[in-house]
């Protein structure tokens, strides 16, 4: 009988699985094969395009007319033209407005609010809700914009309600475009981050919250200082993917409202297609899209940085 | 984990739709026994179709061995102009023969898009058949035929007898003047508070509907009648008073309540009502529309109203102060082309006069309430009794003008919308409309684009 027992780890020495990582981390070129056909697919799908858009927004391609058979390099004409146009501030702020009011505030609180009330309900109405809900995220973006113009229009079944209860709305479309589609694009987007935030409360120990309690934190207080701190991550992360499939929408605001009256509620993607293809100025639109492809980034970069500060993805 | 898990089957199954919604089997390609043909089809528009459809079963049966493939679109004009011009730039996806706007042919022709027809018609008896003015929409800056006129139209005051009568207005009515217009219009006002008296669209809903159907009418009819764009310098009329007395006119109507409220005018659907709801329900004074209107009215068509040849009277649209030529009129008006990537373009060409040849441009002249472009179609009797209006809306091509076909037109036109939309919401007085636009018109043509009216 051997008293030898294994020696207690050691901790100057590097534990396994510290040693798996180290191995792994060292980016050799074989090791960089397998993600060749991953790079190619994004340098052809993903900056392909961009760099066709910054090419084509150094030229004065159009639709139809001379421009169409022949374009021609004009430099930064585009660009000059853009930022002396009235309207390039005017659809900036509408876009910053839309992608906070339906993306940032809109989906994420009524997502969360959701999440948490469901996790406090009973299974059917949760069950109910949640196909209702999710409905609206799946239908295709033409239909859910249909019923959109339909809920909203001047004439449309909220109209319809209000005056049921003696009120007289306004024409949504016409008065209150932003707010319109604001709303329609809320009501559309909310199942994504409600499906996220149920998953990332279901992560949130049990016990955690148990103990809190314990000590006497009411709802609000346990919401607030410990679940949401603990899913921090997912709710940086969810903002980032709906700010940035936020801001791409077209179909809902184009089927709306066409981007007006006038150009009351256009949109970045809106002013970009109604330049490029409803005058034909395809150099200009792309000139237009870059800057969309810009305020993405600054976006993006908020977050990623913000996420950086806090620790990395939960 | 379960956070990743959903993120990433959410994002897997995002990326599949994505690929597989891309993956569409397109066969492209013609092959030399096969014509393509492309032009809308809508709920409210389907003569063309049958028109089309009719034409392929002619055709194919003379023609042993060649397929006629029909590819209708159902989208707005503009959406659909947007979607030809994108087909057309590539010899992959170009339609071999298409149904095209009179008004793009100019620039499609600069595009390169456009098939020389000229020794084709040479070659044709049939051509000596369309009128001379008729076949300038489809011809180029150098004279030579690049497009088949398939109608024109023009615009004229539709009005409700009952409603006019009723306010105790002389039948038929020809205003002489726009003070006429406005007089019969206060009278229908005090007779029937509740129904709107003389409509005239506005603002950047209704788009080429607004100018077509309504500013020029009225523009066109200031001063001594060139409009936005004097031909003899080529250049763009900016700062003339014309254009403030039509603003001027248009901010009356709307203000004194003769037309719909703003915010129903900036309904691009509005016309719907206007056609559906309006003038069949005696709600409405008068408009102005084209003479495609029986088209809608007719049976078989969207908003069928059978009394409406009894019902509705037509009148030409006067000058402001009834100076000659007395009346003012609009035409558009769509042509038949082929593209110049077809590898068919002899099939094409003959497919192209099948369509317009007499049997069927008589049926399309009848049936869209077009206004016939042959002569032998305008001389036969049932093209004359189609409708009761087919005389008078004819008699407007004496007075009509055109849009300038040119390439900054589509942007001076928003500009023009934009004033008439500042007007109306009483967000710019008419000359602050008008300065406005004259600003705009600088910065799309240059300075050396625009000339003083």
């Amino acid at each position: 009988m051997t008293t030898t027992l294994a020696p207690p780890p050691d901790p100057a020495v590097p534990a396994r699985r510290r040693a798996h990582t180290r191995v792994g981390s060292r980016a050799t070129p074989a090791r960089a094969v397998p993600l060749l056909p991953a790079v190619g697919l994004l340098l052809v799908f993903l900056a392909g395009p961009i760099v066709w858009a910054v090419a084509g927004s150094l030229t004065d391609r159009a639709l139809t007319g001379v421009s169409a058979a022949k374009p021609e390099f004009v430099g930064l004409d585009n660009f000059t033209r853009l930022f002396a146009d009235p309207v390039l501030p005017l659809s900036v702020l509408l876009t910053v407005v839309f992608v906070v009011g339906s993306a940032i505030i809109g989906q994420n609180v009524l997502g969360m609010l959701l999440a948490v009330l469901f996790r406090a309900g009973s299974r059917v109405v949760a069950g109910t809700v949640g196909v209702i809900v999710v409905t609206a995220w799946v239908l295709p973006e033409i239909v859910a914009a249909f019923v959109s113009y339909a809920f909203l229009s001047a004439d449309g079944t909220l109209n319809g309600v209000l005056s049921l209860v003696g009120i007289q709305g306004p024409n949504w479309l016409y008065s209150l475009p932003l707010l319109a589609i604001i709303l329609a694009n809320t009501w559309r987007g909310t199942a994504f981050s409600m499906m996220i935030y149920r998953a990332a409360l279901d992560d949130v120990p049990p016990e955690v919250t148990e103990s809190a309690m314990i000590d006497g934190a009411g709802t609000w207080k346990r919401l607030r200082f410990i679940t949401l701190p603990m899913i921090s991550g997912t709710i940086f992360t969810n903002l980032l993917l709906t700010t940035l499939q936020t801001l791409s929408v077209f179909t809902l605001i184009w089927v709306m409202t066409k981007g007006g009256p006038g150009d009351l509620s256009s949109t970045l993607p809106v002013f970009a297609y109604s330049q490029a293809f409803s005058f034909g100025d395809i150099g200009y639109g792309n000139a237009i899209a870059i800057v969309m492809l810009a305020l993405g980034a600054v976006f993006s970069l908020a977050y990623v940085v913000s996420l950086r500060r806090r620790g990395g993805v939960g | 984990m379960r956070i990743r898990t959903a993120i990433t089957s959410i994002a897997a199954a995002a990326a599949a739709v994505l690929v597989l919604g891309g993956c569409s089997a397109d066969p492209g390609g013609s092959e030399g026994d096969t014509v393509t043909v492309v032009y809308v089809k809508t709920n409210a528009f389907t003569a063309m179709d049958t028109l089309m459809k009719t034409a392929k079963k002619e055709f194919e049966a003379s023609h042993d061995g060649i397929t006629v493939d029909l590819e209708p679109i159902t989208a707005s004009d503009d959406d659909y102009k947007t979607r030809l011009q994108l087909s057309l730039a590539s010899p992959d996806t170009a339609p071999d023969v298409f149904y095209e706007d009179s008004f793009s042919v100019r620039s499609d022709i600069e595009a390169g898009y456009l098939l020389d027809l000229d020794d084709k018609v040479g070659a044709w008896k049939d051509w000596e058949q369309f009128d001379e003015n008729a076949r300038t929409a489809g011809e180029g800056a150098d004279g030579k035929v690049y497009a088949l006129p398939l109608g024109t139209d023009t615009r004229v005051i539709w009005y409700n007898k009952d409603v006019l009568s009723k306010a105790g207005i002389a039948l038929p009515w020809q205003p002489e003047s726009w003070d006429d217009i406005l007089a019969a219009a206060a009278q229908i006002k005090k007779s029937q508070p509740d129904a709107v008296p003389f409509n005239m669209y506005a603002g950047t809903g209704t788009g080429e509907g607004t100018v077509m159907q309504s500013f020029y009418e009225l523009l066109y009819g200031t001063g001594d009648g060139t409009g936005l764009y004097d031909d003899e310098s080529g250049k763009w009329v900016v700062g003339s008073q014309g254009f403030v007395d039509s603003l001027t006119f248009l901010q009356t109507l709307y203000d004194e309540g003769y037309a719909v409220s703003p915010d129903k005018a900036l309904d691009p659907n509005v016309w719907q009502s206007v056609f559906g709801d309006m003038f069949p329900k005696a709600t409405l004074g008068a408009t102005v529309e084209g003479s495609y209107t029986p088209s809608f009215w007719a049976e078989g068509g969207d908003f069928a109203w059978p009394e409406y040849a009894d019902k509705m009277g037509v009148a030409l649209f006067p000058t402001q102060d009834g100076q000659e030529p007395g009346g003012v009129s609009m035409s558009g008006g769509w042509t038949l082309a082929a593209s110049a990537q077809t590898d068919v373009p002899d099939l094409a060409f003959e497919f192209m006069t099948t369509v317009v040849n007499k049997k069927n441009a008589l049926w399309y002249a009848v049936n869209n309430s077009q206004i016939a472009v042959r002569k032998d179609v305008a001389a036969d009797p049932e093209y004359l009794e189609a409708n009761p209006f087919v005389k008078a809306v004819t008699d407007a091509v004496s007075v009509t003008h055109f849009r300038p076909a040119n390439s900054d037109y589509p942007q001076i036109s928003v500009a023009a919308q934009e004033a008439t939309e500042a007007v109306i919401t009483g967000q710019q007085s008419p000359a602050e409309a008008a300065a406005a636009y004259d600003d705009a018109v600088r910065k799309i043509a240059g300075d050396d684009g625009v000339v003083t009216g």
